[in-house]
């Protein structure tokens, strides 16, 4: 709740700081940027300005009017309209986190639910109240490992088939830490080789190990032995996934994840230009001291009724001061309860078959585009619903040209990977249709030909 | 509040027993008792590992609050009493017994002198209310 200063208020502010008015408190600010004079229009009346803001906007393509194969970590999905629904609540929509917790019974309820999804779809015993996108829980799971082994295992190994702004945030992140060192992800590393090889650089100073899963190439390896190797070096291994792959896939905790990230967005988010979306963040009961993040639980009241209530809140910022495990308490609420929604209207078989579809659709694309003369699909792992499509020419001119075919084209590998320059990442949702594969493939053969 | 008079004691509430060349360290029943009901002891370092008076050598965290205990003394950790693990609540049934936290062998015993005694330690708890 924001209260003003009453007159009186003011002025014995003014006093103590021996300041005659408000105006005072801004002498430093030359006078000539104070106020300075903006050469804007003329105003508009409301019908006016909505035309304009709607012109505007038309000139916009959208995934509304495209077709999409762009993807790389963030997906364009149907949403159903039970989750705007419910999440347009006033209740849910408003709500910043609440400083009095337990007041707010609805928002403890929908955290708890959001958790309990969180933990079923990832196999693992606890999930936080998440955080801001993939990329930051990646970054999170770094200071999880790190605190975990109290500083003394200062390096983590990170794959370069871990999403580039993953990896990038994660330095970033960590970057106020001088011990830490991130390796594995060097530039003149094969982007495209298997995470066998990060196991040489596994020491007794890593306290983490982060590989993705489908990888961000799509690719899936079975991580089993690779976790127990990571594991007998005694670090903690991190593993961030696309969640609606687990529809499909075996959950990270069946071969010895510590810690499940990933970004949510794929659940129930709109694309909208990058965020908000959601970061997931699970992991083993043993690390949950180390966790960020608000964490719910349920309870019994004194009448024995059943109530939600913050948990282990010794972890956060308000109790610890500096030793805080993370200074993170605003979660994605509103993300949050919009993933659970979609969890729970899609159920355990509706979301088997959303990933089905987006598994069965990726393949159907992929064999129809290895048929088209000089493209190639490189398919040497099996893939989710993302592969590599080596092409005959520039990437970035290959979209041009699909788009004027209303097609909004694969991802540009050469813009993070330098050797893989010429090389798309397609990605094949449930909302293509066949016909709409086919006709990228047909656009696909006339560059070709053209 | 009990103050056992054969240990010493440190102004951030720890106590100090002496076997010998070795220190045995815990938190006071005065810490205890305003941390209310402890849920979690964590000891951040090893067998072996040295640690230096007035530094951090574990954290207790309680439904309300987390605090560091401190060395009292500076020394070479030689045992951690792992029952707080898994009974942490031992901190406020048993402060001064069975919820020791852990055992150094002193490396400059003379750091004992400027600890307090019963006496002094139950003077200086009063100062602070």
């Amino acid at each position: 709740m924001f209260i003003p200063h009453t007159g009186s208020e003011t002025g014995e502010m003014l006093k103590e700081l021996g300041l005659k008015s408000i105006d005072e408190l801004f002498n430093d600010v030359p006078v000539e940027y104070r106020f300075p004079k903006l050469d804007l229009p003329a105003a508009l009346s409301e019908m006016e300005a909505f035309s304009m803001a709607q012109a505007i906007s038309q000139s916009n393509e959208s995934t509304q009017d495209l077709v999409c194969f762009l993807g790389a970590g963030a997906y364009n999905h149907y949403i159903p309209s039970v989750v705007d629904s419910v999440i347009s609540r006033g209740e849910f929509f408003t709500a910043y986190t609440p400083y009095q917790p337990e007041i707010s019974q609805g928002t403890l309820q929908a955290v708890f639910e959001y958790q309990s999804l969180i933990a079923a779809l990832t196999g693992m015993d606890v999930s936080n109240a998440s955080h801001y996108d993939g990329a930051t829980a990646c970054a999170e799971a770094g200071v999880l490992a790190y605190h975990h082994f109290f500083g003394k295992r200062p390096r983590m190994v990170v794959a370069p088939s871990v999403h580039p702004h993953y990896r990038e945030t994660m330095r970033t992140y960590l970057g106020g830490y001088a011990e830490i060192q991130i390796t594995g992800d060097d530039p003149d590393r094969d982007p495209l080789s298997t995470p066998d090889y990060l196991i040489s650089l596994v020491d007794q100073h890593t306290s983490l190990v982060l590989v993705q899963y489908p990888d961000f190439f799509g690719r899936i390896f079975d991580l089993t032995e690779f976790a127990k190797a990571v594991h007998e070096k005694g670090a903690l291994l991190a593993v961030a996934v696309n969640p609606l792959s687990l529809g499909l896939l075996k959950p990270p905790s069946d071969f010895g994840a510590d810690i499940v990230v990933g970004e949510g967005q794929s659940l129930g988010i709109p694309l909208s230009f990058g965020g908000p979306y959601l970061g997931i963040f699970a992991t083993r009961k043993e690390l949950v001291r180390k966790l960020a993040g608000r964490l719910v639980g349920e309870s019994i009241d004194q009448q024995g009724r059943k109530g939600y209530v913050l948990t282990l809140t010794a972890r956060e910022q308000h109790i610890r001061r500096d030793k805080a495990t993370s200074n993170i308490c605003t979660n994605q609420g509103l993300m949050a309860l919009a993933s659970s929604v979609y969890l729970s209207a899609l159920g355990k078989h509706g979301l088997k078959s959303v990933a089905n579809l987006c598994y069965q659709k990726a393949h159907y694309a992929a064999s129809r585009i290895a048929k088209v003369p000089g493209f190639a699909v490189l398919d040497d792992s099996p893939f989710f619903h993302e592969f590599i499509v080596h092409c005959p020419e520039s990437v970035e001119d290959l979209n041009l040209h699909l788009l004027d075919h209303g097609i909004l084209g694969g991802y540009d590998l050469g813009c993070d990977y330098p050797s893989l320059e010429d090389h798309m990442l397609v990605a094949v949702t449930e909302l293509v249709d066949k016909e709409d594969i086919d006709m990228l493939c047909d656009v696909l053969s006339e560059v070709k030909h053209g | 509040m009990e103050t056992p008079a054969e240990l010493k004691y440190a102004k951030t509430d720890e106590w100090v027993r002496v076997e010998g060349e070795f220190a045995v360290i815990g938190i006071t029943d005065y810490a205890q008792e305003q941390l209310s009901d402890v849920v979690f002891v964590e000891v951040p370092f090893s067998i072996g590992d040295k640690g230096k008076k007035n530094t951090q050598c574990a954290t207790v965290e309680s439904v309300k609050a987390a605090a560091d205990v401190n060395f009292p003394v500076s020394g070479e950790l030689v045992e951690i009493n792992d029952a707080l693990s898994s009974s942490p609540e031992l901190l406020n049934s048993d402060p001064f017994g069975k919820a020791w936290i852990l055992k150094v062998k002193m490396s400059d015993p003379a750091e004992l002198n400027e600890l307090m005694d019963s006496g002094a330690y139950i003077k200086y708890c009063e100062g602070r209310h």
